[in-house]
């Protein structure tokens, strides 16, 4: 063997453990085990510490509350949405206690009038609804239904109402276009409120020969506005808006 | 006439030789995959025993931001109002056609009554959207990540290596739904995991778990029934820019198609 390829030989190996080295200390051990990643990163995810016990665990002791509670409006929510997380609690047996929330504000965060909120949630305005006076002392947040049924419809359909009361409609009554039976106020999924599906419905006051002020802007019932309904195109709460 | 050789001088060859024998080095040198100008794409969870999805009933969002803080408690997000895994934004749609979007600290402590209605402009329609990672099946943050510290987990939630990223803060720029941010302390890419960690322990997500109306569902779309099935059914169903193939988990029912 010439002496050049023993002494090239010699440079090629060191370099290719020196590449093996690097190599080596360079990529994690469990890279690219499951794809081009740490495979050990998974592990070091799923170890960090859980903040919310869930509702399940505060059941375990609480569960009269839970009882109560999911007869209410208030079912579908977790316990941690009002007092907070409570893994550490749960964990030292009640040792660290939890947020008890009592102000306007607690309740306000969701149930004051906001008009993007969805229609039907049920919501205040907090200048007109018993202001300054806590939530609490009337309502009971484990078993939230209202103390006594809503005097007029305003109390749940604030949307509603609110487009109404600049309307030209602002004189009518909710109950001339919707009859509820009384219990609708207490179970409104159950006992629904009435919609018209008629033209004719309108035409008690819009078609051309009916009773009224003369205000009143009375159309051919049967040929105004072609195959579309009357709601189609006005909306019945603002009919004056486009 | 002299008969010119076609040689090489031995300097040169061994030059050559070397830069040969380095370029194939550092080839071999990078992790499987790259040196070959593969990207992993592993397909959607064939072999994982789970693979999650998030469904978001719009119609459902109240805007109380619980789910805001939920996160940020139980993932240690930072509270400076402008680093988020997930947040809230309300969308205002005027009758003259414009479209506002305010999300004030990210919904985090809910939202103040519409300035429109002192202003009197005639409004159409307004509601929330809660956002997040949209978890994509094709995510552009993992393919520009340099050193493969965001990836796919087998269960298809994307997740960040913290110990691995080296915060160049591409994947941030690289996602079209800016559900990324450099976490402050660490110095590293963070984004929401679906919390991961609570998903190996069974629990639902903080956010899932949190929201009072249920507008964020969370299922096992490997389960034959799970509770995306209903939302699937029943309503009609969204992703956010879908014309990027990014092809998002995160499943929105009665979205409106201003959102993007």
């Amino acid at each position: 063997m010439p002496d050049q390829v023993k002494r090239l030989s010699v440079i090629f190996i060191l370099v290719i453990s020196a590449l093996v080295i690097v190599r080596y200390l360079l990529i994690p051990p469990t890279f690219g085990k499951l794809g081009h990643y740490r495979a050990r990163a998974l592990e070091d995810a799923k170890a960090l510490p859980v903040k919310y016990a869930g509702r399940e665990a505060c059941l375990e002791c609480h569960d009269d509350v839970g009882d109560a509670l999911g007869k209410s409006y208030h079912r579908g929510l977790s316990c941690e949405v009002c007092h907070g997380p409570g893994a550490k609690h749960v964990k030292s047996e009640g040792d660290v206690e939890l947020v008890v929330p009592g102000k306007r504000k607690d309740c306000l965060r969701c149930h004051q009038f906001l008009s993007s909120r969805p229609t039907g949630f049920p919501q205040v305005d907090p200048l007109q609804h018993n202001p300054v006076k806590p939530c609490i002392t009337c309502h009971d947040p484990h078993e939230p239904g209202p103390p006594r049924a809503p005097a007029d419809c305003s109390g749940c359909h604030t949307t509603i109402a609110k487009i109404k009361g600049v309307s030209r409609h602002v004189s009518l009554k909710c109950e001339t276009c919707h009859t509820t039976k009384a219990q609708h106020k207490l179970d409104p999924r159950k006992f629904r409120a009435s919609i018209p599906a008629e033209r004719e419905f309108c035409g008690k006051c819009h078609a051309k020969k009916a009773k009224g002020s003369s205000d009143i802007p009375q159309v051919d019932i049967r040929l105004h506005g072609g195959r579309y309904l009357c709601w189609e195109c006005h909306n019945p709460h603002n009919p004056q808006g486009e | 006439m002299k008969k010119e050789k076609n040689t090489i001088k031995r300097r040169e060859f061994l030059r050559k030789l070397a830069e040969g024998a380095s370029a194939a080095g550092l080839l071999w040198l990078l992790p499987e995959g790259i040196a070959y100008g593969v990207f992993v794409s592993e397909h959607a969870g064939e072999n994982a025993e789970h693979y999650y999805g998030m469904g978001i009933y719009v119609d459902r969002c109240i805007g109380c931001g619980k789910c805001v803080n939920a996160c940020k408690n139980e993932n240690n997000v930072p509270r400076e109002p402008f680093f988020f895994r997930t947040w809230v934004e309300r969308y205002v749609i005027f009758e003259d056609g414009e479209v506002k979007v305010d999300s004030p600290a990210g919904g985090a402590e809910g939202f103040p009554p519409l300035d429109s209605e002192k202003t009197n402009k005639p409004v159409i329609k307004s509601f929330f959207v809660p956002k997040l990672c949209n978890h994509c099946d094709n995510p552009p943050c993992v393919q520009v990540c340099p050193v493969g510290a965001t990836f796919k987990s087998p269960e298809g939630v994307v997740l960040v290596d913290a110990d691995y990223c080296i915060g160049c803060r591409y994947c941030i720029q690289a996602c079209p739904y800016g559900a990324r941010y450099l976490n402050p302390q660490t110095k590293t890419a963070d984004k929401c995991t679906f919390c991961y960690h609570r998903l190996a322990r069974g629990f639902l997500p903080a956010c899932v778990e949190i929201c009072p109306t249920r507008a964020r569902v969370f299922a096992d779309l490997k389960k034959r029934s799970n509770p995306l099935q209903r939302l699937m059914r029943l309503a009609e169903v969204h992703t956010l820019k879908p014309d990027l193939n990014t092809e998002p988990k995160v499943y929105y029912a009665n979205l409106d198609g201003e959102v993007r």
